[in-house]
């Protein structure tokens, strides 16, 4: 029985072959296009985020808290109003930072480290510039940020043989036109003032950090800003950098600090990315849909060829369902055969877009265009030209079956 | 003779079918007719009394507005649109003025159609059955054509034997030979004939050529909608 059906539905469509093959190729660039569309946007977010990932602690602890201290006044009082009240100045900085890393080494899956943020201002020769400063163990930053990888210059643990070393990004040395093994002065807010040695070049491909970041001992940023002993940032490189939202909310229970992590930090660029995305199904939609009249159309088109058919037929004694499954079935087999031409587009579009090789000198550096291989583009944009597909033979195929064979009859004689 | 053959193959009673409209047509009134097993019924009439619109009331193929429509002794008016088709399927077989053949299925492929949506042969069986036909009706050496390589006598011959696939106690004609030389419809109508008297099936015929309606064996003439005249010559299942 189905085979009849089937036998009769390959009759009809490959008695317009022509028409069949537009349609059918109308799905396989739909879903070809769709394909490659996806994976090129899945490529670019997911090189963004990877490179966001090694660029940023997992984790970040700094010396802040969520909600500001309570007033003694609101501890007595139910309802306790105040104005122009000012804190007393605390001594800024992690307290117990050695307790709160032993703490974080118990039970976090990966490495962090101690350090001191510092905003300081370098000069060398006439230039001058504002920067980062952090003071780290040289050793332990290796493992928590990509820094070392990306050394252009010297070595980070180059570091540990000179206290007042410095490490600076590229651009940064540009724009004091100095090089490895120069000297710079630095000064801090608080007006301490320091040579430091250039020991090594870093280039991240993150702007910000090529052009205004550096780093030194723990110990130096210390004396910079007058704060022997003081940390103020724990950063945490998690081996799941997935789990950091756990992570971080675990940390901040236990500790109390603020502990951000990187998905929160970059809340409005994966905000952005979702958003991207929608648009993305959305035009893959839109143009499944526009796939999808070309198959109404030529289910239609056949429909009205074969009113004299589905007659006979249905005098024969086929059922209506019989009638719609042979035009849902002709709607259906486009939108299959299109799906796997699609897939193959799909495939080799991305193959070759993945080959397209070319350089920008900004940001970070894109040498070929990013794309992701994922089974899930392939099956959403078959399973998306399926459902239009057999919603356009559909149609047809139900007016087709309501036809009344007599007046189909009657209209012949 | 059994309970079942006891009954008319198709009786209508008090049939009557209007189609609706802002001026409403009367097809057939009052029709009362009792059609038994072996018989060779012509339908005649002037063009506009309703004899196809009979026939596709009798065939289930159009329901009617009052009164009801019997096989083999059972009410159809109860059955939906597919228990109408699946009953169309086991016990009647359709002919009409034009063949409707499908065009892209060969002869052979055609007469199979019926019994493949029955489904109760295997697809051996199935063949064999319509190369019998075709045997039968002097086309066995057709088999393998497609209808637009044969001619209309030939094509016509291939929807009777598709009408017979599924071995229907009920043959329904409507102007079998309207479209076909007197040659071939003189084949065709003794292929009507021979279904009658050597297979004993029913077959009714609507025919305007009253030549052919005085050798059938019962005529039953329309005027307007209702019958005239209804003239048993030979009854059936003597």
């Amino acid at each position: 029985m189905l085979s009849l059906i089937t036998d009769i539905a390959l009759t009809h469509i490959a008695g317009r072959g022509r028409q069949t093959l537009v349609s059918i190729l109308g799905v396989a660039l739909g879903v070809g296009f769709s394909i490659a569309m996806a994976a090129l946007m899945q490529g670019s977010q997911d090189e963004f985020v990877t490179s966001l990932i090694d660029a940023l602690p997992h984790v970040d602890i700094t010396d802040e808290y969520r909600d500001p201290p309570r007033q003694p006044a609101d501890l007595v009082f139910d309802l306790a109003a105040y104005s122009n009240l000012r804190p007393r100045e605390d001594t800024r900085g992690i307290l117990n930072a050695t307790e709160a890393m032993t703490a974080l080494r118990a039970f976090v899956d990966g490495n962090a480290v101690a350090s001191l943020k510092v905003q300081a201002v370098a000069r060398a020769g006439g230039a001058e510039t504002g920067i980062t400063l952090t003071g780290t163990d040289p050793a332990r930053e290796a493992l928590i940020s990509s820094f070392d990888e990306d050394m252009r210059k010297g070595k980070l643990e180059d570091l540990r043989a000179s206290p007042f070393g410095i490490v600076i990004g590229d651009k940064l040395a540009d724009k004091l036109t100095i090089d490895i093994g120069d000297t710079v002065v630095v000064s801090s807010t608080g007006d301490i003032t320091r040579r430091f040695k250039v020991t090594g070049l870093f280039h991240t491909g993150v702007v910000a950090q090529d052009n205004a970041y550096g780093l030194v001992n723990l110990k130096a940023a210390q004396i910079i800003a007058g704060r022997p002993n003081a940390v103020n940032e724990i950063r945490v490189r998690l081996n799941d950098a997935q789990s950091a939202r756990d992570v971080a909310a675990q940390i901040e229970r236990l500790i109390g600090y603020k502990s951000v992590s990187w998905q929160e930090a970059n809340e409005s660029l994966l905000e952005a990315f979702f958003i991207r995305n929608i648009i993305m199904f959305t035009v893959v939609g839109a143009i499944l849909l526009v796939a999808g009249f070309g198959i109404f159309n030529i289910v239609s088109i056949i429909t009205h060829e074969k009113s004299r058919d589905i007659a006979i037929l249905k005098s024969l004694g086929f059922a209506e369902r019989d009638i719609r499954l042979i035009f849902l079935s002709e709607g259906l087999a486009m939108g299959l055969a299109g799906s796997l031409l699609g897939w193959a587009l799909g495939f080799g579009l991305t193959k070759v877009l993945s080959s397209v090789k070319f350089e920008i000198e900004q940001a970070t550096e894109i040498t070929h265009l990013p794309v992701t291989f994922d089974l899930m583009h392939y099956g959403v944009a078959a399973s998306f030209a399926i459902i239009a597909a057999a919603t356009a033979g559909y149609l047809p195929a139900r007016k087709a079956s309501r036809l009344n064979p007599v007046d189909i009859i009657r209209g012949a004689t | 003779m059994s309970k079942l053959e006891a009954a008319p193959v198709i009786s209508a009673h008090g049939m009557t079918r209007i189609l609706p409209g802002t001026v409403p047509v009367t097809l057939v009134k009052d029709i009362d007719l009792e059609i038994g097993h072996g018989e060779f019924v012509a339908i005649t009439g002037p063009s506009g009394s309703g004899k196809s619109s009979l026939l596709y009331l009798l065939g289930l193929l159009d329901v009617p507005t009052e009164g009801a429509v019997h096989i083999n002794g059972a009410p159809t008016e109860d059955l939906d649109a597919d228990e109408r088709a699946h009953l169309r399927l086991e016990t009647l077989g359709f002919v009409f003025q034009f063949h409707f053949l499908l065009p892209e299925f060969t002869t052979l492929d055609n007469i199979t159609i019926p019994m493949r949506r029955l489904g109760k042969r295997s697809r051996k069986e199935m063949d064999e059955r319509a190369q019998e036909l075709l045997d039968a009706l002097g086309m066995g050496d057709q088999a393998h054509k497609r209808p637009d390589q044969l001619s209309g006598g030939q094509r016509q011959r291939v929807a009777v034997a598709r009408a017979l696939a599924n071995d229907p106690a009920v043959i329904l004609a409507d102007e079998p030979t309207g479209s076909l030389d007197s040659k071939s419809t003189e084949q065709v109508f003794s292929i009507l004939k021979d279904i009658v008297d050597k297979e004993g099936r029913t077959v009714v015929a609507v025919t305007h050529d009253i030549d052919l309606a005085e050798r059938m064996y019962r005529r039953v003439h329309l005027i307007d909608g209702r019958i005239d005249s209804d003239v048993t010559i030979k009854s059936g299942k003597r």
